[in-house]
């Protein structure tokens, strides 16, 4: 036992001892407050809230494209803002925003047996901007011309053009400032979640013995860091050549019998930076899910996650390979159709360890002792919809295949179903294993299998046909259905099923909401562990977790974080912080 | 138990749903039956996966859902299984993409004897310009597009004088004979997508795109722009109507070439010059082109 | 994109290295007990802070790469026409190299204990350095003034863009510079201060790289140069 480290090099996290018990006034301590469970709290709820918003926004899409004509006030200028905040929040302000700024800040710090995030200031503002750019976001709506309707990916020159709506209003200019504060604000917090898995981790926490959501939010948020500075480039161009004039990305320009100004610049380079982070994108919000469905799997089938060890590497082999997949989603932009053949191919092989962790997932069910909670159902069905939705992902990557269906529902139905309905539901899950460990109450559960019931069939009709319209050729982005010769009276049929189906998911949402309100003050009390998990933060003193998570002593961990129904044990769990061995031969035979 | 009925009901439902439905690709026009093939393949590998996976799971949650003094099993892992799992995937997934990339390698290659055609995309209608009797389009530029000339062909290319330009109009193409469309946009990005030939490409202002193609039967098919061109872009049909080579002559012949449209005499009668007059009238503009698909 | 490619490569080489350390083929399963038998492969003995600072740094590194990534790209098309640098340019990195020894000079200082050294160290950095943008504000006049103008030319938007988004970050900088002065001063811990005063010079030192390879990016050096290992590939 070497005490290898040097004085000024004790992390922040134990030096903050003293800081962390002098009495905090109401303020520091509920509002600007450094501890990583009220900002993950602050963070989720603001990310909530917004994606509230997209939900409605959502509804009104498909009030239009399930009864076109029937509601006047859905304009054709209309429906694309509204397409294109709905993208834009539920990629970003939601999905980005709840994994990592959500439940990275409330589990990294208590799973890795961490008092906090190393740089609680820094954390603070990371919140506080995030907030900023959801209330500049938001503000577009009350701006002169409305929000930007350039569709989420913002393709120039049409995003700053004036025949798109906020083209050339304030809609594009505060979408694109937004935009640069998120990822501001982001920076700040990724560093914590980053640095805090490197230097937080107690005592014999090594990297083997992390679980699975530590991993997978660990990895997205490097992907992240090294992502969404493409977008911030891409951002910051673009508002140079809408504000100032500059050619970019804007080429010669005749609009409306009218030469611009501009000259010679390259839509094809916004779209390389686009998607430079917007592939890394779609795992940044993957990753994350996968860990945690990988934790829920294992504690609610009472069995170790099964090849812990493949588990980590498929993490990272499928980071890293995220970053050379980009221009799969530009295999009909017009680059050079030569391409087509990498990253068909590297997009593939990607597919590899993405079913390994679905095949792991799958066997972790198999011989185990599964217990059908809510987290678990929410687990199951979030492996249907992701395995649907990743082989749909099959036919997109492989670039001839793309051909007929890019830019078709088919494409709207796959993303639909592998990075919106399927983390959605991981969150969902995550929501009811974790809600007791932040409020000490349990969610209803009357109402949780109502929610997951309507939710998870309901989501699965709409998007599943959907598919198909997309295979007859129904092209994405329309907000008029009408006058086509391939849509068939029984397909303007499936698409009103289509609608319905969404209202009646996004009413599921509100009994959620009801629940989780409700439940916070008439919830059943929870105890400590309730699931008879393993992890750290199950282990805590409190329930819910004081400021400092471990109280005096920070637990000092001796074994990984999936010892279930280990023979010999007499309980059919150990926590990760209980010294000793149990099972003399854990060989299995 | 429900959840049990439910994965089975879902694998059940989808295959059948994808068996009997009458949602399903229109009757193919073009030599691309080769990507639909693709498709096909793709349809059976995944579709085997996706079963597989959700049976097996339904199997799992029925044979091993929690039972009063049930234990699970300890398995950290099983090298074996996790390899072998492996190598079936990596095969499945060659067998998709061996196939895919061999078609790519078709979709990219030209064939000599293709004929080039022009398409000039703007918000919100299709031009198109053929080559005259020289076969060959002129060159063109976004700068030279003026009132007089609202596809931008160089004015002083001696080989587009004979073009012949079919502005906001319906476009012929013989059947049986390769096409090579070259893709040009004078405003924002565009797609010019007809679902019957299953291919498509991006129009990028600035620059020329490409794709190939061969109409395998005659009719009339319907243009749609395939990708987000501002607030107009659903009302962004054409019409491509494939002839017979007697009756793709007979509509050539009636076609007006670059030459004598911009001669003085002739401008600002038949033809209105797009821009703000067409813009402001879309609705008609789209309307009428309906009509005329109609017919 | 090969440049931002080529940046994450060495990213990759880093993470690589670092894992590699980290027994990531061990069986945890197997591996219950006592944590002291893991030391060393616990958290890094550098202070934490200098690893946030290192992650930081990666992301502007990152950062910088995309727009060398986008200049090349974009400096293929016709309409591409050079500017001439202007000649303060020399000076201003001149300026930057010494407030970076001077940085220097004072984590040496630091670390010896001679704060007065330490102080002298911090100031000679923050008056260079706000030299180096007076100077960098003075060649946009020049330019701005010669006609070269933000819109007229990609060239000329890319110069404004990077050396803006460059000396933005140096700004930044100076605000860390100011906060480590503030504590120099008014007596801080001393291996506070030094901690401080390194995170400074490592910060400096890096943007002074940034700036090395800008400079050579706008002068078009940077472009011979691939230009020359492209002919030497081939």
């Amino acid at each position: 036992m070497v005490d290898v480290t040097p004085a000024d090099a004790v992390p922040p996290a134990e030096v903050g001892e003293v800081e962390l018990y002098h009495p905090h006034s109401w303020w520091t301590k509920y509002v600007f407050s450094q501890d990583a469970k009220v900002i993950a709290v602050q963070y989720s709820a603001t990310a909530t809230a917004i994606g509230l918003v997209a939900l409605v926004l959502s509804w009104l899409m498909r009030l239009q494209l399930g009864f076109p004509g029937t509601f006047d006030f859905i304009t054709p200028e209309a429906y694309y803002q509204f397409i294109t905040m709905h993208g834009m929040i539920m990629v970003i302000y939601l999905l980005t925003a709840l994994f990592l700024g959500g439940f990275g800040n409330y589990l990294i710090p208590l799973m890795v047996g961490a008092r906090d995030m190393v740089f609680p200031y820094v954390n603070m503002l990371s919140y506080w901007i995030y907030l900023l750019a959801v209330l500049v976001l938001v503000s577009s709506f009350f701006a002169p011309g409305g929000p930007t309707g350039a569709g989420w990916t913002l393709y120039p020159p049409q995003a700053i053009m004036s025949g798109t709506p906020g083209g050339q209003d304030w809609g594009i200019i505060l979408m694109l400032s937004s935009l640069i504060l998120f990822i501001v604000g982001f920076t700040m917090g990724g560093l914590n979640y980053v640095v805090t898995v490197l230097q937080g981790r107690t005592r014999g926490m090594t990297l083997m013995r992390l679980p699975l959501t530590v991993w997978g939010i660990f990895t997205a948020t490097v992907m992240a860091l090294l992502a969404f500075p493409a977008l911030f480039v891409a951002c910051v161009m673009m508002l140079l050549d809408r504000v100032l004039g500059t050619s970019f990305f804007m080429p010669a320009i005749v609009e409306m019998g009218e030469q611009l100004q501009h000259n010679g610049g390259s839509p094809i380079l916004f779209q390389h930076l686009f998607w430079f982070f917007g592939h890394p994108e779609v795992y940044i919000v993957a990753l994350p899910a996968f860990g945690i469905v990988s934790d829920l799997i294992s504690t609610h089938a009472r069995k170790n996650i099964f090849g812990y060890r493949m588990m980590v590497w498929a993490i990272i082999a499928i980071g890293a390979l995220s970053f050379v997949v980009w221009a799969h989603h530009m295999y009909v932009s017009g680059m050079n159709p030569y391409f087509g053949f990498f990253f068909a191919t590297t997009t593939l092989i990607i597919a590899v360890p993405t079913a390994i962790k679905v095949y792991n997932w799958v066997l972790t069910l198999w011989r185990g002792d599964i217990h059908l909670t809510i987290p678990m159902l929410f687990a199951l069905a979030f492996i249907v919809t992701f395995v649907n939705g990743g082989l749909t992902g099959l036919f997109l990557g492989n670039v001839v295949v793309d051909v007929p269906l890019s830019d078709t529902m088919f494409v709207v139905a796959h993303f639909h179903m592998v990075m919106g309905v399927a983390p959605i539901l991981v969150i969902f899950g995550a929501i009811y294993h974790w809600y007791p460990k932040v409020t000490g109450r349990m969610l209803d559960e009357t109402l949780g299998r109502f929610h997951f019931w309507v939710t998870f069939v309901g989501a699965y009709l709409i998007f599943f046909p959907m598919h198909y319209l997309g295979l007859m050729g129904v092209p994405r982005r329309y907000a008029e259905l009408t006058d086509m010769t391939i849509m068939t009276e029984s397909a303007r049929h499936l698409n009103s099923f289509i609608s319905i189906m969404a209202f009646i998911v996004g009413f599921a949402q509100m009994v959620f909401l009801f629940n989780l309100i409700w439940s916070i003050r008439h919830g059943r009390e929870a105890g400590g562990n309730p699931w008879r998990a393993t992890t750290l933060e199950w282990q805590t003193p409190q329930t819910p977790p004081e400021h400092g998570n471990f109280g005096k002593e920070l637990p000092i961990v001796y074994r990984w974080a999936y010892d279930y129904s280990v023979p010999g044990a007499k309980e059919d769990f150990i926590p990760q912080n209980v010294p000793g061995d149990f099972a003399p031969s854990r060989e299995p035979a | 138990m429900a959840v049990v009925l439910v994965l089975v009901l879902i694998v059940v439902g989808s295959v059948l749903f994808h068996l009997l439905s009458p949602w399903w690709w229109t009757p193919i026009a073009s030599n691309w039956d080769y990507i639909d093939n693709t498709i096909i393949i793709s349809f059976w590998i995944t579709g085997i996966v996706f079963a597989a996976v959700v049976l097996f799971m339904a199997y799992c949650v029925f044979r091993f859902r929690h039972r009063e003094g049930n234990r699970a099993a300890y398995e950290p892992e099983n090298k074996r299984l996790e390899s072998w799992l492996m190598i079936v995937t990596a095969f499945g997934v060659t067998a998709l993409l061996v196939p895919g990339l061999f078609v790519w390698s078709r979709f990219v290659t030209v064939p000599g004897d293709a004929t080039a055609i022009e398409v000039v995309a703007q918000q919100w209608q299709w031009s198109f310009r053929l080559p005259g009797k020289d076969g060959k389009l002129g060159t063109s530029d976004t700068r030279d597009v003026t009132a007089d000339n609202p596809l931008g062909v160089a004015p002083k290319d001696p080989n587009g004088q004979d073009d012949v330009l079919v502005q906001a109009a319906d476009l012929h193409l013989p059947v049986g004979k390769p096409v090579k469309v070259l893709l040009r946009s004078i405003d924002v990005l565009h797609d010019f997508y007809i679902p019957e030939f299953r291919a498509k490409m991006d129009m990028i202002p600035g620059s020329v795109t490409y794709f190939w193609f061969t109409p395998t039967r005659t009719g009339t098919f319907q243009v749609l722009c395939a990708e987000l061109c501002g607030q107009g872009h659903p009302l962004m049909h054409g019409v491509v109507v494939v002839d017979t080579e007697q009756d793709y002559l007979a509509w050539l012949g009636q076609q007006q070439t670059f030459a004598q449209l911009s001669a003085p005499q002739q401008s600002g009668s038949a033809n209105q010059p797009p821009g703000k007059i067409i813009a402001s009238n879309l609705g008609v503009a789209a309307n009428s082109k309906l009509s005329r698909s109609a017919q | 994109m090969s440049v931002i490619l080529v940046f994450l490569l060495v990213i990759a080489g880093f993470a690589g290295w670092w894992l590699s350390h980290q027994r990531l083929t061990a069986k945890p399963w197997l591996e219950q007990g006592l944590a002291g038998d893991f030391v060393g492969f616990d958290r890094s003995a550098l202070p934490t802070a200098k690893i946030g600072l290192g992650v930081f740094l990666a992301v502007v590194g990152c950062l910088f790469s995309l727009f060398t990534s986008a200049y090349f790209m974009r400096m293929g098309l016709p309409d591409w026409q050079p500017l001439p640098l202007p000649r303060l340019l020399w000076l201003n990195t001149g300026m930057l190299v010494l407030s970076s020894v001077a940085l220097q000079c004072a984590v040496v200082a630091a670390r010896k204990g001679q704060i007065d050294n330490v102080r002298l160290g911090l100031a000679t950095a923050g008056f260079t350095t706000l030299a180096f943008l007076v100077g960098q504000l003075m060649a946009w006049r020049q330019l701005t003034g010669d006609g070269y103008l933000l819109a007229s030319n990609p060239a000329n938007s890319f110069f404004y863009l990077i050396t803006g988004m460059h000396g933005l970050h140096i700004l930044g900088g100076l605000v860390g510079l100011g906060r480590t002065s503030v504590g120099a001063w008014n007596g801080a811990r001393p291996e506070r201060l030094r901690l401080s005063v390194e995170l400074c010079a490592m910060y400096w030192h890096f943007l002074l790289f940034v700036w090395l390879c800008i400079f050579a990016l706008l002068a078009g050096w940077a472009a011979t140069f691939i230009d020359i290992c492209q002919r030497l590939l081939t």
